[in-house]
């Protein structure tokens, strides 16, 4: 379980980047906090500086888009999913539970 | 319509046989490509690709999962040569015809050759195999590399080859590089990139000729006398669109396969997509035109006629030494360029990159970043929707 930063500081439509191997993009999506794996798919680039709109991350590079709830690529030229990590808040604080799918209980 | 045939395996080839499908056409579908590979993505090749960061197997186009369900029929290694009067015959090299109600021309561009160049030695960086030859010659220990041409292929072939421990000099004919992609301030900018990355920059002087010993390569001559020692000489001086197959045949050519915007060609049952198409007057060796072109193209050809526009921003970007460039919309002429965001550092990009916006007449027309993949997508997007408004007002 690695902490990310407060929660206040991750504002709607923000997302951070942590610096762990592989790194992971946190995003908080009107409200609901999602971590995936950072690295696009397709080629490298970092999806905690791509586009949020909804529950998807576009990717800056090439426009890869993601839905931030399964990982899967919605569109091309990404064709393989991202990785989802699963996310909690204690004491204000978000975590990100690594190698823990978002889907599953931790 | 009851055939298709798409000729070039190429990436607007592959995004052409996907929207084929996509778009409901479930006739047969040939996909004929002279190079022998499964299609691939070239723009790694420069980079990734050639400093071994990145396999062949990553820059596979399609899986195999896909291939079968586009369920084509897949003629590679096989040079298409020519197409029929009516455009309903594709002429193979190998002699056979293939017969075709409709047509998708995405035969792409091919490397610009210097004369006298066919040495040991002496590289361009367009195909696979261009990629595997020249990765395999660096692969031999350090050596001394001159790359003519200081575009992006070049650019980014020197900043590779600098990676690897190479000694690299860059030799560009122009006062700047790339100054007619990015307007000769933000070029500035971007040429001292080079320096930076410990490569030699040498602009305002041509190639006068190759120096060469027992067939492999020695030295570059340049135009104003001066002798580079080379071990490996990579041409990096543009594309030529691959139209002589259609020599003879009913289409217009001029530097590509002239298209109506809707890249339709003379014949309403032939298209065009990628780096060989002049849409609408323009012809734009970008891998993003290759991969959005395409979906307009069938709906147009399936159509019959022009029922679309191709209505896209340009957008293309490129690595180098470590920098991430990216550039979208329409340089003006006669605008200003002006940095918005971040800064410069003795006349190149600062460490946290910046972001520049061109505009004429109070408009913005186009952004360029640095490193700013964030700020960089946000104005994107935005120029994509008042191009939208300004097309919307004119109609």
């Amino acid at each position: 379980m690695i902490p990310v930063c407060r929660l206040e500081d991750l504002p709607v439509g923000g997302s951070v980047r942590i610096d762990t191997t592989p790194p992971v993009a946190v995003f908080n999506a009107d409200g609901e906090l999602y971590a995936v794996d950072d690295t696009c798919t397709h080629q490298d680039a970092s999806l905690s500086e791509g586009w949020l709109e909804g529950r998807l991350v576009e990717c800056p590079l090439h426009a890869a888009s993601f839905d931030l709830r399964t990982g899967e690529a919605t569109c091309l030229p990404a064709r393989r999913a991202v990785r989802t990590h699963r996310v909690s808040v204690e004491n204000g604080v978000i975590h990100v539970h690594l190698g823990v799918g978002a889907g599953t209980a931790a | 319509m009851r055939s298709v045939t798409v000729v070039g395996a190429s990436l607007a080839g592959v995004y052409a046989a996907r929207e084929l499908r996509a778009q409901g056409f479930d006739g047969r579908l040939v996909v004929v490509g002279d190079e022998p590979h499964r299609p691939y993505d070239r723009p790694p090749l420069s980079k990734d690709f050639l400093t071994g960061r990145s396999t062949e197997a990553s820059l596979a186009l399609t899986d195999p999962g896909e291939t079968a369900a586009l369920g084509a029929d897949w003629v590679l290694g096989v040079r298409a040569r020519g197409l029929d009067a009516r455009g309903r015959g594709v002429l193979l090299g190998d002699g056979r015809t293939v017969r075709t109600d409709g047509v998708v021309i995405a035969t792409g561009a091919s490397a610009r050759r210097l004369p006298g160049d066919a040495l040991a030695g002496v590289h361009a960086l367009r195909t696979l195999d261009d990629a595997r030859a020249l990765r395999d010659e660096l692969a031999e220990g350090p050596r001394r590399v001159v790359v003519v041409g200081g575009g992006f292929v070049g650019a980014e072939t020197a900043s590779s080859c600098a990676s690897l421990g190479h000694h690299v000099t860059v030799v560009e004919a122009a006062p700047l590089p790339l100054a007619a992609q990015l307007g000769p301030e933000m070029a500035a900018v971007c040429a001292a990139l080079h320096e930076r990355g410990g490569v030699r920059l040498l602009t305002g002087t041509g190639v006068a000729r190759l120096h060469a010993v027992t067939g492999a390569v020695t030295g570059v001559e340049l135009s104003d006398g001066r002798v580079l020692p080379a071990d490996t000489v990579v041409v990096g001086i543009g594309a030529v669109p691959g139209t002589a197959w259609l020599d003879g045949s009913a289409l217009a050519l001029r530097d590509g396969v002239l298209c109506d915007d809707g890249c339709v060609t003379a014949l309403p049952q032939v298209v065009a997509v990628g780096d060989v198409a002049r849409v609408g007057g323009t012809r734009a060796e970008h891998w993003t035109s290759a991969t959005e072109q395409p979906r307009v193209a069938v709906r147009n050809l399936l159509a019959g006629r022009t029922v679309e526009s191709v209505r896209s921003v340009p957008y293309f970007w490129s690595d180098q030494y470590g920098a991430r460039i990216q550039f979208a919309g329409r340089r003006p002429d006669g605008g200003t360029v002006h940095v918005t965001e971040g800064s410069l550092t003795d006349g190149g990009p600062a460490g946290s990159g910046f972001l520049a916006e061109y505009r004429r007449d109070g408009r913005t027309t186009a952004v360029l970043s640095v490193d700013r993949p964030r700020s960089f997508v946000r104005a994107r997007r935005e120029l994509a929707r008042t191009a939208g408004e300004t097309r919307a007002a004119v109609v």
